[in-house]
Formats: C-alpha cells, sequence, structure tokens
C-alpha cells in the first residue's frame, strides 16, 4: 500500500513539472503572432532572421543536443537532479520572456534575448521528458511499467490543451469590450501567460526537491557501476546504437509525426484551410483533447497485457490509412457552398478612418452570411483609399472566416478526437517501451536522443513540410498529409520487421541491477 | 523473416542518401525563389540537422543487411522488452 501511495507521488511530481516543461514551450508557438508583432517586425530582414532562427533552431537542433546534453548528466549525476535544473531552465526561460521589452522599447537587443531564452526553452525540453519517463519508470514494477509511464505520456498533449486555455482565457478576460480585451492583450496581455508559468514551476520544484532519486539508479551509483561515458557507451558501441536506431526509424519517427499531424497540424488546417474562426479552431483541439487524454493511461496499460509495439503500430497504421478522409471530412464541414444561405440576415458594414500621419483613408468593408444550418461566414475587405488623384489600391486585402454551426462545429471535434486517438495510440506506451530498450546507466542518453529526434525533428518538420507541399500541389488542399503519410510508412514497416514482440510473464521477471 | 530483414536493409541504406538528394534539391529550389538570408538558414538547419539522420538510416540498413537485427535481447537488464 505504501509502495503504491510512493508511485502516485513519484508520478505527481514527475508529470506536473513536464506537464509546465511543455506548457512553457507551446504557449511561444501558440502566440507566435503576438510575438512576431511585438519582436520580429515585418519588413525587418534581421529581425525576420531571428525570427527564423528563433523557430527552426529551438525545435530541430537545440531539443536533440539538450538530449545529449542532459541525458549525459542524468546518468551521471542522477535523474533527480538533471530534470530539476531542466525546470528551473525552462521556468526561469518562460518567465523572463515574458519581461523582454519591445522591439520598440529597446531595438534589436529585444529579439536576441528573445532567441536566446527560445534556445534555453529547446534546450531544457531536450532533457526534460527522458528525465521523468525514465524516472517514473525506474519507480514503478516492471509489469505495470506501460501503466504508470503513460501518465507521464498525457503531459504533453494536457501541456498544449493547457497552453491554448491559459492563452483564451487570457484573451477575453482583459476587458468586458471583447474586442477590446483582444486589443489590450495583443499589446501587453500576451505577457501573462508567460509569467503564470514561474507560480507553477516554484511549486513544481518544491514538490520535485522532496522526492528521492530512482531506486534503479541509486542501486547501480552504490555498487559503483555508473557509466563514466554515457555518450560513447550509448552511440559508440553497436550493441546500444543498433538498438537506438531501431528505437529511432521503427518508433519515434512515426510517433513524431503522428503526434504533430494530430494536434498542431490538424488545428493550422482548420484554422488556414478551412478558415475557421480563431476560438473555435482552438476550441476544437481544446475538447478533442479533453475527450483523447484517458486513452494515453488506456493504451499504455493495455501494452502492459498484450505487448506495446502492435498498440503503437496499429496507431501508425490506422492513420495512414484514414488521415486523408479524415481532413477531407474537416473540409467538407467547413464547405458552405452546399448550405442554404439566409439572405434575408445578410449584413454589410462599412466604416473608414484617415490614416494618421496622411491623408489617405483606410476603408474597411465587413459582409456577414448567415446559413441554415447555423454557420456564419464573416468577410472583411480592407484597402486603402489614396488622396492623390490617379492612385488606386492594386490588391485589397481579404480575410475570411467562418464560424461553424453547432453540429458541425461538434462533428470536427470528432474527427480530430480521432486523429489525436491515434496520438495516444502511438504515444502512450513510448515511454514504457523505450526504458526498456536500454540499460539503466546509459538510459537517460540513450533513450531521450532517438525521442527528441523523433518527437521533435520529424514532428516539428510536419507543419513546415507540409505547408511546403501545399504551396508546391496548389489544386490538392491534402497534398501536405503526403508527408506524415510517408513517414509513418517507413516507420512502420521497419517496426514491423525488426521490433521485437514480447508479452509480460510475471515467471519470467527479474529484477537484476548487477 | 531474416531474409527479408537482411535484405530491407539494403532499401534503408538506400533511403539515407536518397532523402538527402530530395532535400538538397528542394532547398536549392526554395533558394532560388526566395533568395533571402532567411530562407538560406531555415534550409540549412533542416540539412544539418538531416545529415546526422540520414546516416544514421544507412548504419541502420548496414546493421540489418549484417544480421544484427536477426535475434535482439528479449529482456534488458530489469525484465522483458515488450
Amino acid at each position: 500500500m505504501n509502495q503504491e501511495k510512493g508511485i502516485w507521488k513519484v508520478i505527481g511530481a514527475s508529470s506536473l513539472g513536464t506537464l509546465i516543461e511543455w506548457y512553457d514551450f507551446y504557449i511561444f508557438g501558440s502566440l507566435a503572432t503576438v510575438l512576431a508583432s511585438q519582436f520580429f517586425p515585418k519588413g525587418n530582414p534581421t529581425a525576420a532572421l531571428l525570427s527564423t532562427l528563433a523557430t527552426f533552431a529551438a525545435g530541430f537542433l537545440v531539443r536533440p543536443f539538450g538530449a545529449l546534453v542532459f541525458g549525459r548528466l542524468g546518468d551521471i549525476i542522477g535523474r533527480k537532479h538533471t530534470f530539476l535544473l531542466t525546470l528551473v531552465i525552462m521556468g526561469g526561460a518562460t518567465f523572463a520572456i515574458g519581461l523582454v521589452p519591445s522591439f520598440e522599447s529597446i531595438g534589436f537587443a529585444a529579439p536576441i534575448i528573445v532567441l536566446l531564452l527560445r534556445l534555453l526553452q529547446g534546450l531544457a525540453l531536450g532533457g526534460e521528458y527522458g528525465g521523468a519517463a525514465t524516472y517514473v519508470a525506474e519507480h514503478a514494477p516492471v509489469h505495470k511499467r506501460g501503466f504508470y509511464t503513460s501518465w507521464i505520456q498525457t503531459t504533453a498533449t494536457l501541456g498544449l490543451f493547457v497552453s491554448l486555455g491559459v492563452i483564451l482565457l487570457t484573451r477575453h478576460a482583459l476587458d468586458v469590450n471583447q474586442a477590446k480585451s483582444i486589443a489590450k492583450f495583443n499589446e501587453w496581455g500576451w505577457r501573462i501567460p508567460f509569467l503564470v508559468s514561474i507560480v507553477l514551476v516554484g511549486v513544481s520544484v518544491y514538490i520535485r526537491l522532496k522526492m528521492k532519486e530512482s531506486p534503479l539508479f541509486q542501486e547501480i551509483k552504490d555498487s559503483g557501476n555508473l557509466s563514466v561515458n554515457p555518450l560513447k557507451e550509448s552511440f559508440g558501441h553497436k550493441t546500444n546504437l543498433k538498438m537506438v536506431l531501431l528505437a529511432l526509424f521503427g518508433a519515434t519517427m512515426g510517433q513524431g509525426v503522428v503526434w504533430y499531424t494530430g494536434q498542431f497540424y490538424a488545428q493550422s488546417f482548420i484554422e488556414n484551410v478551412c478558415k475557421i474562426e480563431f476560438d473555435q479552431s482552438r476550441t476544437i483541439i481544446i475538447w478533442a483533447i479533453l475527450l483523447a487524454t484517458p486513452f494515453f493511461v488506456i493504451f499504455g496499460s493495455w501494452s502492459d497485457r498484450i505487448g506495446r509495439k502492435w498498440i503503437m503500430l496499429g496507431g501508425m497504421l490506422l492513420a495512414i490509412v484514414t488521415y486523408k478522409p479524415l481532413f477531407q471530412g474537416l473540409l467538407t464541414l467547413s464547405d458552405l457552398s452546399n448550405q442554404v444561405q439566409l439572405t434575408g440576415l445578410k449584413q454589410i458594414k462599412k466604416t473608414t478612418s484617415v490614416i494618421p500621419g496622411t491623408t489617405d483613408t483606410l476603408r474597411i468593408l465587413t459582409h456577414q452570411y448567415y446559413f441554415a444550418e447555423g454557420a456564419i461566414q464573416t468577410v472583411t475587405v480592407k484597402d486603402t483609399a489614396y488622396a492623390a488623384a490617379g492612385r488606386v489600391t492594386i490588391k485589397p486585402d481579404v480575410k475570411s472566416f467562418t464560424q461553424l454551426g453547432s453540429s458541425a462545429y461538434w462533428k470536427m471535434v470528432g474527427l480530430v478526437f480521432i486523429m489525436i486517438l491515434y496520438v495516444t495510440m502511438v504515444y502512450g506506451p513510448i515511454a514504457a517501451f523505450l526504458v526498456e530498450l536500454f540499460p539503466t546507466k546509459i538510459r537517460y542518453t540513450s533513450m531521450s536522443l532517438p525521442y527528441h529526434i523523433g518527437n521533435g525533428v520529424f514532428g516539428g518538420l510536419t507543419p513546415f513540410i507540409a505547408t511546403l507541399l501545399t504551396t508546391i500541389y496548389t489544386g490538392d488542399k491534402l497534398a501536405g498529409l503526403q508527408y506524415p503519410i510517408i513517414i509513418a510508412s517507413i516507420c512502420l514497416v521497419i517496426g514491423a520487421l525488426y521490433i521485437q514482440q514480447g508479452v509480460h510473464d510475471s515467471s519470467k521477471e527479474k529484477i537484476n541491477n548487477a | 523473416m531474416n531474409t527479408i530483414k537482411k535484405y530491407a536493409g539494403l532499401i534503408w541504406m538506400l533511403l539515407g542518401p536518397l532523402a538527402i538528394y530530395y532535400l538538397v534539391k528542394t532547398a536549392a529550389g526554395e533558394i532560388e525563389k526566395k533568395p533571402f538570408l532567411d530562407t538560406w538558414i531555415q534550409w540549412g538547419v533542416f540539412t544539418i540537422v538531416a545529415l546526422p539522420i540520414a546516416a544514421g538510416m544507412v548504419i541502420f540498413g548496414y546493421y540489418a543487411w549484417q544480421g544484427e537485427y536477426d535475434h535482439l535481447p528479449e529482456e534488458s537488464e530489469e525484465g522483458l522488452i515488450h
């Protein structure tokens, strides 16, 4: 009973910290547009360059680097102190981003500081997950590793959920008038989600400080069997390197693309391709996450009984086969051409204002179309009426977004829920799978690198490559799905061929850390 | 099954250089379309990251070809690998 209570404390302390780290990492991405206006002004090539570095270097270069740095540290000094350090670095960097003055106030120092802080975030994230997963797994009974580590697996998705929730709440809570509230949020309110992080990190550090070192690590430390050079032992010896490569190409690579497609690309697709308005495109993801999250634990627990391999590969297979119909379903639900327009309710609003410092006028024409199924489409046309004779706006800025009716909204939640269900299949059992592939003394290093290359690089590339593909194949709105489908297919074949399937048999169980 | 694993190793060995070829080709096309420093940086980061991954794929294929994955350990030091 005490042991049972102890493991829940371990899970609570580890999961809370990891959830906060994911939250910290995601709010930067979720607020990219606002941050760009504050720190990376348009039309400035140096700022654009720094913005590109902040976007790409943090995710793709620094995350795997953090996995190596902190993985090595975790195998030498221990799991507890290492993942405490990553939490402090992440929390400190996130809080500091909330304090950085804007580009207008301090010029180029602002984007440079933000870039450095973002790189620190990437570094810390690279070290956190492996530590938390290893720490929980090394406390858990062998036959329940899938179940206990699956709680850690919920944190990445819940981190996204909390980041979206905090942003939406803050965006609407700064003024009774919603338009004013959003304006305030864009001006200074965006800092709140960053500043809030320090309180969460403080609580988590306090809890983690009270925890003891992992028993398996402590055992090899006491027996003097710690690795002297975890990097060399992990990647310099064929026996272990072949398992690292198998973990990457047979599991984490496919997991990464399924994870990012179901949560990030789906959101981007709903907002930018289906043209669903800001709040709805986020609440659809929030609902789907909320409904799907318990399945991380269900699949994690199930993997203890039937093995990890086919649950993970099953998730990949389902994603490969059904992504196109699922995304086509999102497009169909947002297509208003088949819906009955209530022409009597159509509204047109026109506003004009003089552009400060000129004699030109900014004209904004807003059309609102109402549909029988409850959808409302808003089309805004912005152009400038120039005072100088003969000068006309060449191309007006046209923006269109749709607010879905109730039925279409919940159907969209259902489609995204299915995609996140696949995420729970590939992601729920993977921590236990990775932990079991490697020996205790080099586990932190060995599992962190394939995880962060799979999730951070292959997964993180999904939105960029998918968008790139849609610009190449302009006639096909689903062209972006080729990338996750191809990567998941290669991973499925490698995983099916080379990963050994095992089912836990308690009679075979042995705990031997010598 | 081991024969399939072994010959599939040849595919994985080819996949590494093939991926790099397509990456460099796409990068060159994108840089030509938008010849700015941040386009260079973006594709430079992709290429730097992709090179060791592609090398890893070649090594993985080589190991498969050598039969290294014919018999994997069924248990880690603390228990069964699932």
